[in-house]
């Protein structure tokens, strides 16, 4: 699986940036994020459960960070293991690029998925990644952007305590990837 | 002429009890304190096992063992083998890495089977087997047919450099060079025979006994020849000795080859009902089934063929390349070699053939013989380019092909190829398809459908096969571990009912109705009164199985030699109580009579006193009971003219089969309802790979088609009614006069769709499977679209 995608979000790069290093901000823009926890300044566990049709699947991730330059571009590598219905690793390379007021979030993911996954759902992976990764950035944009918009019920998460921790990215992509390869878990165990 | 007998269509004696679901197969069979399995599969490619944790999972509930290839190998089971050699072009046999039945530090394909998870019910087996934590290292994979051998590619075993199994040149090389320097034309196709899950209805099972007492084993199987897998269990797999083990094939529900081989599951479920002294049981998921039964096809090739100025095919040139996936199946080698090149000539006179096969391992599930097994691809590459030669030479499709066919006065025919066809008449098959299917008017039709929008084409497959496998010295030359003959016995009970013994085995072909067909015609018993018996190694003497569309060829004729030795018998048993000589006795109907007289005595007369020997011939045996092994001359040639009208939406890529014509040369029809419904059901078979089926490996090694979503089968709405007929000639080597009809359907029917396509939207060729996709793209490609 391959997916290149640039989102253009209201909001300055560093303010972007902050966002993308903040647990909670990303938390909530994750449905189905259990629990991001920390284990060192470049790493990360995540566990994710989502639900689709009448199957929940519980997937967690191992994710390291690379390359970072903050608030430029930084690297994400993540190993995900669902037990019985696969496993998923990836990288993805992400991009916040000015561009006046806004910025653009490019992020260029792949992915391979084994097991289960691969073998009964791989048909829908893509098209379910870009649902899930369209989910995520609506929420996030929301989140992050100058510009709120008239339906948003959620509080910005996060806002304050945007300028600690520079070097933690969360493993955005991932997390999305996760989910779209979660959803298609429902498949498999329908099947 | 008696009733039920041969040529009658007879309705299904085993059908009763699957219609009111009274059938016995292997997952229906449950025993006394069984457990069952779950097999812990490899989800990477290519990998080393760093470590296997098995604690967590014995520590489940339920858990009885957890057993890795380390306890198989501390026992000494195994390894798989694969029964027939080929000498590769360096003069060596084909390259056979070590095929563990549980991986031993390696593991080669998706569904490499790690460790046995036996518990007390499936779901704590299923849960446990989750718990088994193993360290892999993952490694790169190669799953590209093509590109396997290439220089640089990953390397998956030590003992096969370049991935190679074997490199099998086979013919006259020069020969074959200076006609093609010589030819007025040569045509040319690179195609790619598309590789197939074989997908029998009934996943593949096993059930494993054992018996502490008399330190016997017995298996239940989904197999297509309990004795051969009871030979390799025990000769070549160290399981228990043959007489230590019984191997039953109950009802199973199709095999199509699939369920011919000797798989991993099987043996360990042998080896571990032994080790937790409890039965086992395993039944495949649909899942494991696309992950871990044999794959068929799976080919890639260029052919030529050069010709002169009239279109007479001068020589042929055959280059192949075969993906053999992982490790060699039981028959793997056999396929893409001896059951492919020798049937390179095809229906036609082309004198010389070169072909050269190289068979290549990936990381995939391993290939070996579906429906047709090699005869398909062979049949394909024939008849595709066949068509091709026609366009280039500017001929009608069914021109070339009888400007080039054997004539039926040329019969035995000595190809160059190995193969010697014993009989056929192949302008009478294309004469009667072209007419059945009104050939000629064709184009008035193809003129209609494109006031409609629509593409039609039409296509024909005058195809060859050589099956009822097989002339065991024959066979044997070629490298074979086996040989292929048949056993029958036929047994009277004092009652006169008769128990037939085949060694054949039907998993869906119709043997109880079949082989009884056979005995009335020829003792004239009635019909009902015959039971036949089959797959179980306790029962029967001996067998081969059935594959190759060899059980009546081969195991018929057994059985009606047997019939024969039990006519001889009655005859003397008949003159000494009808107090004449035994040459005075003469057998019709089911009736001992003395020539010239009324005195006559029936079989089950005879038979009863066979049994109640009071009054018998001095010296005579008593009981009416005889066995008979038949070994054939020759193979089997079945042959035909298929012929294919499509219409294809050039919009959508849609192809229609419009008209589907079969004309078949299977010798003498046993149950002509029987055959047709194999003709029909190998013609599905055919057109689910033309258009539909593709198995399909990502770059990393993933079965990305592991399932009915991703993977397409033939529905009844893919097809049209058929129009089926038959232009028999008869086998002189056969003493029924029967050739094989399982599998012709499966080898004619692929060329005959895809000649069919191409036609349809004027290109020269098109791979399978014709998607809609496929076809709109190729549609697009012709500026049609």
């Amino acid at each position: 699986m391959e997916m290149k995608v640039e989102r253009p979000i209201a909001a300055s790069r560093e303010k972007v940036w902050a966002a993308l290093n903040d647990t909670e901000t990303l938390k909530a823009s994750i449905p189905g994020c259990d629990a991001l926890e920390a284990t060192s300044d470049t790493s990360f566990n995540a566990q994710i459960t989502v639900k689709v049709g009448p199957v929940k699947a519980k997937f967690k991730f191992d994710v390291s960070l690379s390359d970072i330059d903050a608030p430029n571009s930084y690297m994400i590598n993540g190993q995900g293991q669902g037990g019985a219905a696969g496993f998923a690793n990836g990288s993805c390379a992400v991009t916040l690029l000015e561009d006046g007021e806004h910025t653009i979030l490019a992020y260029h993911a792949k992915a391979n998925v084994g097991g289960k996954l691969a073998q009964l759902g791989s048909r829908l992976i893509d098209g379910t990644a870009q649902k899930m990764a369209d989910e995520f950035f609506s929420k996030f944009i929301s989140l992050v952007s100058d510009e709120q918009p008239d339906d948003s019920g959620s509080e910005p998460a996060g806002n304050g305590q945007s300028g600690g921790d520079d070097k933690m990215a969360i493993p955005t992509w991932v997390l999305v990837a996760g989910l779209a390869i979660i959803a298609v878990l429902s498949v498999t165990f329908m099947a | 002429m008696v009733e039920n007998g041969i040529g009658a269509s007879v309705r299904r004696k085993e059908d009763k009890r699957f219609l009111i679901g009274k059938g016995n197969y292997t997952d229906d069979i449950n025993v006394a304190a069984q457990t069952h399995a779950y097999f812990v599969r490899s989800p990477h490619a290519h990998a080393t096992i760093n470590s296997i944790d098995t604690g967590e999972a014995m520590a489940s509930t339920g858990v009885v063992a957890v057993l890795t290839g380390d306890d198989l190998a501390a026992d000494g089971i195994g390894p798989l083998i694969c029964g027939v050699t080929v000498t590769s072009d360096d003069g060596e046999p084909h390259r056979a890495p070590a095929h563990p039945a549980l991986a031993q530090g390696k593991v080669n394909y998706v569904g490499d089977h790690v460790a046995i998870v036996i518990a007390e019910t499936l779901a704590q087996a299923r849960d446990a087997a989750e718990k088994v934590d193993i360290d892999y290292g993952v490694l790169p994979a190669v799953t590209d047919t093509g590109s396997a051998a290439d220089e640089g590619q990953q390397q998956i075993h030590e003992v096969a450099p370049n991935n190679m199994c074997f490199n099998w040149p086979f013919g006259e090389k020069d020969a074959v060079e200076a006609a093609f320097a010589s030819a007025h034309k040569i045509s040319t196709l690179d195609l790619v025979n598309n590789r197939m899950v074989t997908n029998p209805m009934e996943p593949r099972a096993a059930l494993g006994e054992y018996n502490e007492g008399t330190e016997e084993i017995t298996l239940h199987l989904t197999t297509q020849n309990p004795h051969v897998h009871r030979l390799v269990l025990s000769a070549f797999n160290n399981l228990a000795p043959e007489h230590k083990l019984r191997v039953v094939g109950p009802d199973v529900g199709g095999g199509f080859g699939a369920k011919i081989f000797v798989y991993a599951e099987e043996l360990v479920v042998g080896w571990a009902c032994r080790k937790v002294k409890r039965p086992v049981k395993w039944t495949s998921d649909r899942t494991e089934a696309f992950l871990s039964d044999a794959h068929g096809r799976d080919h890639v090739a260029t052919a030529e063929m050069a010709m002169d100025e009239n279109g007479k095919f001068l020589a042929m040139r055959v280059m192949t390349q075969a993906n053999l996936g992982a490790y060699l199946s039981t028959f793997a080698t056999m396929v893409p070699s001896y059951l492919y090149a020798f049937l390179l000539a095809g229906q036609y006179t082309t004198p010389l053939i070169y072909s050269e096969v190289k068979a290549v391992f990936t990381n995939t599930a391993p290939v070996d013989a579906c429906r047709g097994a090699g005869r398909p691809e062979a049949t394909y590459l024939v008849e595709r380019l066949v068509d091709v030669a026609a366009a280039d030479m500017g001929l009608d499709p069914a021109e070339i092909r009888r400007r080039n066919f054997i004539p039926v006065d040329a019969f035995p025919y000595q190809t160059p190829v190995v193969q010697c066809y014993d009989s056929g008449d192949y302008e009478a098959a294309l004469d009667k398809a072209m007419a059945m299917a009104d050939y000629d008017s064709f184009s008035a039709r193809a003129d209609e459908a494109r006031t409609r929008g629509k593409r039609r084409g039409i296509g024909l497959s005058s195809y060859v096969e050589a099956c009822g496998i097989a002339p065991s010295a024959a066979v044997g030359q070629l490298g074979a571990g086996v040989g292929l003959w048949e056993s029958a016995q036929v047994r009277f009970n004092p009652t006169g009912n008769v128990q037939v013994f085949t060694g054949a085995h039907s998993h869906g072909q119709g043997h109880e109705t079949t082989f009884a067909q056979l005995v009335t015609e020829q003792l004239g018993v009635p019909f009902e009164n015959i039971e036949v018996i089959h797959g179980d190694t306790a029962k029967t003497q001996f067998g081969m199985g059935t594959y190759g569309s060899r059980s009546l060829a081969v195991g018929g004729v057994a059985i009606a030699k047997a019939c024969e030795k039990l006519i001889a018998k009655g005859k003397k048993i008949a003159a000494h109580a009808l107090e004449a000589a035994e040459g005075d006795i003469e057998f019709a109907d089911g009736n001992f009579s003395v020539a010239g007289t009324d005195k006559a005595m029936n079989i089950a007369e005879v038979a009863f006193t066979a049994y109640v020997p009071h009054s018998y011939p001095e010296g005579l045996e008593p009981g009416f009971d005889e066995n008979a092994f038949f070994d054939p001359l020759n193979f089997s040639f079945p042959a035909g003219t298929h012929i294919c009208e499509v219409e294809v939406d050039p919009e959508t890529g849609v192809v229609e089969i419009v008209k589907y014509t079969a004309v078949d040369d299977f010798g003498k029809l046993v149950n002509p309802m029987i055959v047709e419904g194999q003709v029909h059901g190998g013609i599905v078979h055919g057109v689910g790979q033309a258009l539909l089926e593709g198995c399909r490996y990502d770059s990393e090694g993933q079965l990305i088609t592991a399932s009915y979503m991703d993977y397409a089968m033939p529905r009844a709405d893919n097809v049209p009614s058929f129009d089926v007929d038959y232009a028999p000639t008869n086998p002189p080597h056969n003493p029924l006069g029967v050739k094989g009809c399982g599998e012709a359907g499966a080898i004619g029917a692929p060329p005959a769709v895809i000649n069919a396509i191409s036609n349809a939207l004027g290109i020269k060729h098109i791979d399978m499977p014709a998607t809609p996709e496929n076809v709109w793209r190729a549609a697009q490609t012709a500026a049609l679209g």
